[in-house]
């Protein structure tokens, strides 16, 4: 457990480092002409070298690597070059609103995913497993913006339940915020409920045909008993590597549905800075995100070596 | 693309499978629609009439039309070609460097392997939609940067499978045979060994053409795509969100049209896994 926690604690930066490398090339190399895209098409090309000098981006590309990373590090992430403010304040506000519709979101897909797929596995090659598994496959394979364009359609135009907008008004309340952001969390919970409770359906079904349950059935234990002490558990361990796959999803989800649902969140922020070109911005949201990436499948993987005894030993 | 159909419907012998015969069914419609399109719409997809904005479905506009008059039916019809392009393109990028890659290592393991499995798990950590906003950002959107970065994020995918199903037919007695009478390398994996994985081949093809059009229309939503006027099914449903209290079929019309097609694909691939892992 231990060595897992070392090699990886030090293999991520050196992924970190190397992401950096590939944000700062990406955003230096590609873009071209940031002074021209800034100032515009009329702008003299005297102004244009001015805006490049004053902004670093006529000094050689290791340099302005080196000089990056060392102010990036320190905090310092530069201004926006469109909304004019300090990245650092901007990153924050934009992750805390993110982290809202994430951790709503995982509070919903929970109980739901391991619902479906312990009373698919339970009762498996039945109607409602079967119902269960093509319904999980038909949402899994469908974009978020296309259920949350339905559930809209539905939800907030004709039957009027919940608002179209995600931003809730200035001094609303969590439970209104909440409200608001119902929709949203909903369109991710359909994309990734399936995948979790496929995962959950099937160790569910390795389980249930497991030598232990059928001697608890037979000692004569009420089968909710059976699923609540036995099955849930044990078939639960191995879904939650499937539950770090979708947090994965859910931060690129993050992107869609926060511009479907106009949310003020890091994804439409990022989205928003690769449109505009406002580099500064760019390179701090994709480094961020691919930190908080990491540092998902860590916990992921930490979590999963935690319940399952056989991994810990294994791993000792 | 239609060779793909036609070998996924001759495997699935479809009469006992209505599900799937249906989704194919789905797939060949759109297939067509991408192919004749020009030949079923009732009028030009682009084609602005002011006088006609917003009108609801009806028999002169089976779909409505939309802010500039243009025929919903017509643009969901023509919106087909672009993104059946870019996902078989980038389907058939990923899958031919993926397997090339994959067959490579698992035939010759040793170091190569080695080194080059690292280098693709390290390119699987950074998160997908993160890196093609960025890179379609910065490159500039054109069906050719499209497709290359949706097939390199498959690459990694493809050759991880691919080498594993090398790996297992590497331990077979014909392999060692091979071996043995001196075949050379290229032709062990070419001759031998490829035509033993086509199994695999087929299903991460058709897994990766779902995810090539979930990703496609993904990007084409977030603005990514071949840019304004055009009929793609993504940007549609992004440029008519506005109008959604107003004019919800010009939303929807795009929007169940992906869905049925990303559907379809995902059944086709789901029963040929079965049909495969079932040997």
């Amino acid at each position: 457990m231990r060595s897992f926690l070392v090699r990886r604690l030090t293999a991520i930066p050196l992924t970190l480092l190397g992401v950096s490398v590939l944000v700062f090339l990406a955003t230096t190399v590609l873009p071209g002409d940031v002074g021209r895209t800034i100032l515009g098409r009329e702008a003299s090309d005297a102004s244009v070298a001015a805006l490049d000098h004053q902004l670093g981006l006529d000094q050689p590309v290791t340099v302005r690597y080196l000089r990056w990373l060392g102010r990036f590090l320190t905090g310092d992430w530069g201004d926006s070059y469109t909304l004019h403010q300090p990245v650092t304040g901007l990153v924050a506000t934009r992750l805390e609103n993110s982290a809202t519709l994430a951790v709503y979101t995982f509070v919903l897909l929970l109980p739901v995913a391991l619902t479906l797929g312990l009373a698919a596995g339970v009762r498996h090659d039945t109607l409602l497993d079967r119902l269960v598994s093509g319904l999980s496959l038909a949402f899994g394979a469908t974009p978020e913006f296309v259920t949350g364009v339905v559930l809209l359609v539905v939800f907030a135009v004709d039957l009027k339940w919940f608002p179209a907008s995600a931003l809730p008004a200035p001094g609303d309340g969590p439970l209104l915020v909440l409200w608001h952001l119902t929709l949203p969390a909903v369109s991710l919970v359909v994309l990734c409920t399936g995948y979790v409770a496929r995962h959950v359906r099937a160790s569910t079904v390795a389980v249930v045909e497991g030598p232990y349950v059928r001697a608890a059935r037979l000692r004569g234990t009420s089968p909710a008993k059976v699923v609540l002490r036995h099955v849930l558990r044990n078939a639960t361990v191995p879904a939650t590597s499937a539950l770090g796959v979708q947090l994965q999803f859910l931060l690129g989800g993050l992107v869609v549905v926060e511009l479907l649902f106009n949310y003020p969140g890091v994804g439409a922020l990022l989205l928003q800075a690769a449109i505009d070109k406002d580099l500064p911005t760019l390179q701090a949201t994709a480094m961020i995100l691919g930190a908080l990436y990491m540092a998902v499948v860590l916990v992921a993987d930490l979590a999963y070596r935690l319940l399952d005894p056989r991994v810990r030993v294994a791993a000792a | 693309m239609t060779a793909l159909t036609a070998a996924a419907s001759a495997r699935l012998r479809l009469r006992g499978q209505p599900a799937a015969a249906l989704a194919a069914l789905v797939l060949l419609l759109w297939v067509g629609a991408a192919l004749f399109w020009p030949h079923l719409v009732p009028q030009d997809p682009a084609l602005q009439v002011p006088a006609e904005r917003f009108r609801s479905p009806s028999a002169a506009h089976w779909l409505g039309t939309d802010q500039f008059g243009r025929d919903v039916f017509a643009r969901m019809l023509a919106g087909s070609r672009p993104v059946l392009t870019v996902a078989p393109l980038a389907t058939a990028l990923g899958v031919a460097a993926g397997a090339a890659i994959g067959l490579t290592t698992g035939t010759l393991r040793g170091w190569v392997d080695d080194i080059v499995m690292r280098v693709l798990d390290a390119a699987v950590v950074f998160p997908a939609v993160i890196a093609a906003v960025l890179f379609v950002a910065l490159l500039g959107h054109s069906t050719v940067v499209l497709v290359l970065v949706i097939g390199a994020a498959f690459v990694p995918i493809v050759a991880r499978s691919v080498r594993a199903a090398t790996l297992v037919e590497r331990e077979r007695p014909y392999v060692e045979a091979a071996l043995l009478r001196g075949e050379p390398r290229a032709s062990l994996m070419l001759r031998e060994i490829l035509p033993n994985i086509r199994g695999t081949l087929l299903v991460e093809a058709t897994s990766r053409l779902g995810d090539a059009i979930f990703a496609a229309a993904t990007l084409s939503f977030l603005g990514l795509g071949q840019g304004p006027g055009s009929p793609e099914w993504g940007a549609s449903v992004s440029e008519n969100r506005v109008w959604l209290q107003l004019a919800p079929w010009t939303v929807l019309a795009p929007a169940l049209a992906i869905g049925s097609l990303v559907i379809a694909v995902a059944l086709l691939a789901d029963v040929l896994r079965q049909r495969w892992d079932g040997r």
